[in-house]
């Protein structure tokens, strides 16, 4: 099997941009986290209490939250979920209804000896929420996870590639020539020294998360802090890279008030003092292979609100700016790509919800990536253009521009007769203009692999030949029939080739290197690399040499990466 | 929160035409106007009689050639110029414009990008990435987002003689909405509100190509029978069509949708209306556009609307029929004929 190599790569080591790690923003967040975390907690229940004004209001909100955990508790209970959590909410159950049967003895009017009572109640909730949210980024543990990812990392590779006796102890490979980085590296860097950078990577895999973390260190940023769905921490070698790492948790089984507020305003309050972020906008990993079109609002509501409270508080200075940086992540293998397009597959198929599962223990996790670093499959990460809040591009100096290349001044979006104002709706219209800025970002800056490409190709020269049948006729289909001349094949490739170069020129997608040159050496490299260490191959060569599939489902998947550049109208 | 009271800035008005003086008369009742006009006669001739287009300015009504004056004194502006007009006009505004502006527009038609050397009728194929509503010709040629547009029945005589009549303002900014309701809003004149912008400039748009019908069923001495049957399959039409062109059903059966629809249906003042009744009559569109004061949108929007019908594949039978008549020599009787005899008998069906 061939290893798809890139062309000789141009990435280096990044000096970091702060010296020590004290001077990180995230280190300084978790130095002094009981006052962040009672900044947080304040905050959060100002802004609860804003949205549920009247007692009545407050009482039935944490009714409703009380049911809904315990329900939760019933129904879905996590390994990493704290052991006291029954005990708190049941005693938060009698003490609600204790509240209200007095009220109902005083013929419906609220006690007023109990004044307060729900808000101290509400304070509880909010605080045990703030603690379950909070990373702890610890500096000698951040230094010692990278250390041993570093060199866990380098003895695989080098162990793996290079076959001599005592390879296993050099370093001639690091991780860097398994992972590309390509894009505005640059302007990262220095916005990361001017402004507040939120990354909002694509996300397609759990290992996005650990990934993600080493490439923020190689190019030489401090910490980030980050969302991370809470399922990953159920996992015990996640949970401690991702603890080390400065990782926040977002519980996506949480839906009440009261939770989200305060998950929203420890982002809003960390960007605000300048700590680098990153979540994954799209909420959950893409079920169907699909780049994100449609992304969660309200972690990225944070950083328009966090941007124009700067500009509120500091009505004459310059204040510091908060980028958005659009980031994907490109990979020809996805592991848990069979089990992420069955989920899409039945929601879509039957409207029927499905509880997020996660097939993969750390056992699984450990020989994936050591296949991944024995043999090869390389991913490519596109860190994309900085933009403002409001989605505009920005310079190398952080100044917003039009698109003529004037200079806008950010703070104008947040003023009313001249003076900057807090208006909920128009912030929440700012950030659905954000989120699709962002999704078309991520569909300019998306790399197109020799592997996406061919798996596009095959799977819709397939269906093409069914015009009949509608997807899931069509995915029923027994595999063993469907096989494509790979002459045909060829042709499609090379006309598609040409139209994805074309779409670069415009500005619409790039591509890798290893695209280009000899369409048959392409084509097999495509097909070597699709899916690699799936236990049936979305796409083989049989031995007429003509294309066959072992699982149409996961060919969907890989092919969908590729939807949405209207490609299909010249298959 | 949005602004209860509002600055004493002055209002901008974009446009000295019919509509453009009647909206900066009714503003004027309330606030400060700086009307732009293009021609400097016209500003003279408003500063020395008060009086433009045969309607009479009020004195809080500024005439001014001036764009970077009026934008640099008001924040919030209406743009009110003819479509295939209004890029170019825009383009000349935006150095001025900043984020903090609010620009609500009351145009009816749709600006179009074609290649070097192409027509509509000659250019392969017309969507949604060339055919593009008025408030996103501002939020492609400037930095303004908070943008809205007036659409309603809102014929400018009726308007000028302080009949009861109404408007929808439509925005995505609810800010947006409660300021234009905010400076138009009189007892004479309703506002609406409606958060589907797209769909309701749609709705003011695509009810133009109705009217031309509605006056060629007059022109042909049709009665009101044949008049209803157009309004509501008509109306059918225009959800269609709107909804392939990114609209939602609703903002077509509002103020801006039906009520426009039977105003112009039902008006012999209209632009559009007299187009289609001087075709009936026999006379040959060249001659009728040339000796027509003011610009009838609705003829231009069949070209591009018959065309994104064909991409979308929407069927549209009246919009079809209609750009035969006017392009292709097809008469009135005939188109009516065809139409009647044409079986599709489904009332309703997008509910």
């Amino acid at each position: 099997m061939e290893i798809l190599e890139e062309k000789k790569n141009k990435n280096r080591a990044y000096k970091p941009i702060l010296d020590g790690i004290p001077d990180w923003p995230v280190y300084q967040l978790s130095k002094n986290r009981k006052e962040f975390l009672d900044e947080v907690t304040r905050k959060s229940i100002e802004r609860i209490r804003k949205v549920r004004p009247s007692r009545k209001q407050l009482i039935d909100e944490l009714e409703a939250t009380v049911y809904r955990e315990q329900n939760r508790m019933k129904r879905n209970r996590w390994r990493v979920d704290p052991k006291d959590e029954p005990k708190f909410w049941s005693g938060i159950k009698n003490e609600l209804v204790i509240l209200s049967s007095k009220r109902s003895e005083e013929g419906g009017n609220l006690p007023a000896g109990q004044a307060g009572k729900e808000e101290e109640i509400l304070e509880r909730i909010v605080h045990r929420y703030a603690n379950e949210i909070a990373g702890k980024f610890i500096p000698n543990k951040y230094r010692l996870t990278r250390e041993i990812l570093k060199f866990f990392f380098a003895r695989l590779l080098n162990g793996a590639r290079v076959k001599k006796f005592g390879a296993f102890f050099r370093s001639k490979y690091t991780l860097r020539d398994k992972i590309q980085i390509v894009g505005k590296v640059k302007m990262l860097r220095r916005l990361a020294k001017q402004g507040t950078v939120v990354m909002v990577p694509t996300h397609f895999s759990n290992l996005d998360s650990i990934l993600i973390g080493w490439i923020i260190h190689s190019l030489g940023l401090p910490a980030f802090i980050y969302g991370a769905g809470l399922n990953l921490f159920n996992i015990k070698i996640f949970a401690y890279f991702m603890n080390s790492l400065g990782a926040y948790k977002v519980d996506r089984r949480k839906k009440n008030v009261p939770y989200l507020e305060t998950l929203k305003m420890y982002s809003n309050v960390a960007l605000q003092k300048g700590a680098h972020s990153l979540f994954f906008p799209g909420g959950t990993r893409s079920r169907s292979g699909m780049l994100e079109k449609q992304l969660k609002l309200g972690l990225l509501s944070t950083a328009v609100e966090a941007q124009r409270n700067l500009y509120l508080e500091n009505p004459q200075e310059n204040v510091r700016k908060i980028f958005v940086v659009p980031v994907t992540l490109n990979y020809h293998f996805v592991l848990e790509a069979p089990d992420l397009i069955e989920d899409y597959l039945q929601v879509k198929g039957q409207n029927r919800y499905f509880p997020e599962e996660d097939n993969y223990g750390s056992f699984q996790l450990i020989k994936f990536m050591f296949k991944f670093f024995t043999k090869g499959s390389n991913i490519s990460v596109s860190i994309g253009p900085g933009l403002d809040v409001m989605g505009n591009y920005v310079d190398d100096n952080g100044n917003s521009l039009d698109a003529t290349g004037r200079i806008v001044n950010t703070r104008d979006y947040f003023l009313t007769n001249a003076k900057v104002i807090e208006d909920e709706q128009r912030e929440h219209e700012y950030t659905r203009m954000l989120s699709q800025k962002i999704v078309k970002e991520y569909h300019r800056i998306n790399r197109v692999f020799a592997s996406h490409l061919i798996a596009f190709i095959a799977f819709e020269m397939w269906q093409k030949k069914h015009p009949k049948l509608d997807l899931f006729g069509f995915l029923r289909l027994p595999e063993e029939d469907l096989e494509i001349d790979y002459n045909e094949l060829k042709e499609t490739f090379k006309r598609l080739r040409k139209e994805i170069y074309k779409l670069g020129e415009e500005g619409i997608v790039y591509h890798a290197t290893h695209l280009k040159g000899d369409a048959d050496l392409v084509i097999n490299r495509g097909i070597d690399n699709v899916g690699i260490f799936h236990l049936k191959r979305p796409l083989l060569k049989n031995k007429k040499g003509n294309i066959i599939t072992q699982d149409l489902n996961v060919l969907y998947y890989y092919h969908n990466r590729l939807a949405g550049y209207d490609l299909e109208k010249l298959i | 929160m949005t602004s209860k009271n509002l600055s004493d800035k002055p209002i901008g008005v974009i446009g000295a035409g019919n509509f453009g003086s009647v909206i900066a008369n009714i503003i004027a009742r309330n606030r400060k106007v700086l009307l732009y006009a293009r021609d400097e006669k016209v500003v003279h001739r408003i500063l020395d009689k008060r009086e433009n287009r045969g309607h009479r300015m009020n004195k809080h009504v500024i005439p001014t050639n001036d764009m970077a004056f009026l934008a640099s004194q008001c924040d919030v502006i209406f743009p009110i110029v003819p479509s295939e007009h209004f890029r170019k006009m825009m383009k000349k505004l935006s150095p001025y414009l900043h984020p903090y502006h609010i620009l609500i527009h009351g145009t009816k038609g749709l600006d179009i990008k074609l290649p070097k050397g192409e027509s509509i009728e000659t250019v392969a194929q017309l969507n949604r990435n060339q055919v593009k509503t008025m408030s996103e010709v501002i939020c492609e040629e400037s930095v303004v987002v908070r943008v809205g547009c007036l659409a309603g029945p809102n014929l400018s005589r009726e308007l000028a003689l302080r009949q009861p009549g109404a408007t929808v303002v439509a925005s995505h900014f609810n800010e947006v909405i409660q300021t234009g309701k905010k400076l138009l809003r009189n007892d004479r004149f309703q506002v609406y509100e409606n958060n589907d912008l797209v769909g309701v400039e749609l709705a003011g748009v695509i009810k133009n190509i109705i009217a031309i019908a509605s006056g060629a069923l007059s022109g042909m001495g049709y009665g009101e029978n044949a008049k209803g049957l157009l309004v509501s399959r008509g109306a059918v039409e225009m959800v269609h069509l709107g909804k392939a062109l990114g609209g939602s059903t609703s903002a077509f059966l509002g103020v801006a949708g039906i009520g426009d629809l039977v105003t112009t249906c039902n008006s012999p003042m209209s632009r559009n209306f007299t187009v289609g009744y001087r075709l009936a009559k026999g006379e040959q569109l060249s001659a009728i556009l040339d000796d027509m004061e003011g610009i009838a949108e609705g003829v231009n929007t069949i070209r591009i609307v018959k065309k994104c019908a064909d991409y979308y594949k929407v069927r549209a039978m009246i919009t079809e029929t209609l750009y035969k008549v006017l392009f292709e020599n097809l008469t009135v009787q005939k188109a009516v004929q065809y139409l009647m005899r044409y079986p599709l008998n489904v009332d309703i069906n997008f509910l």
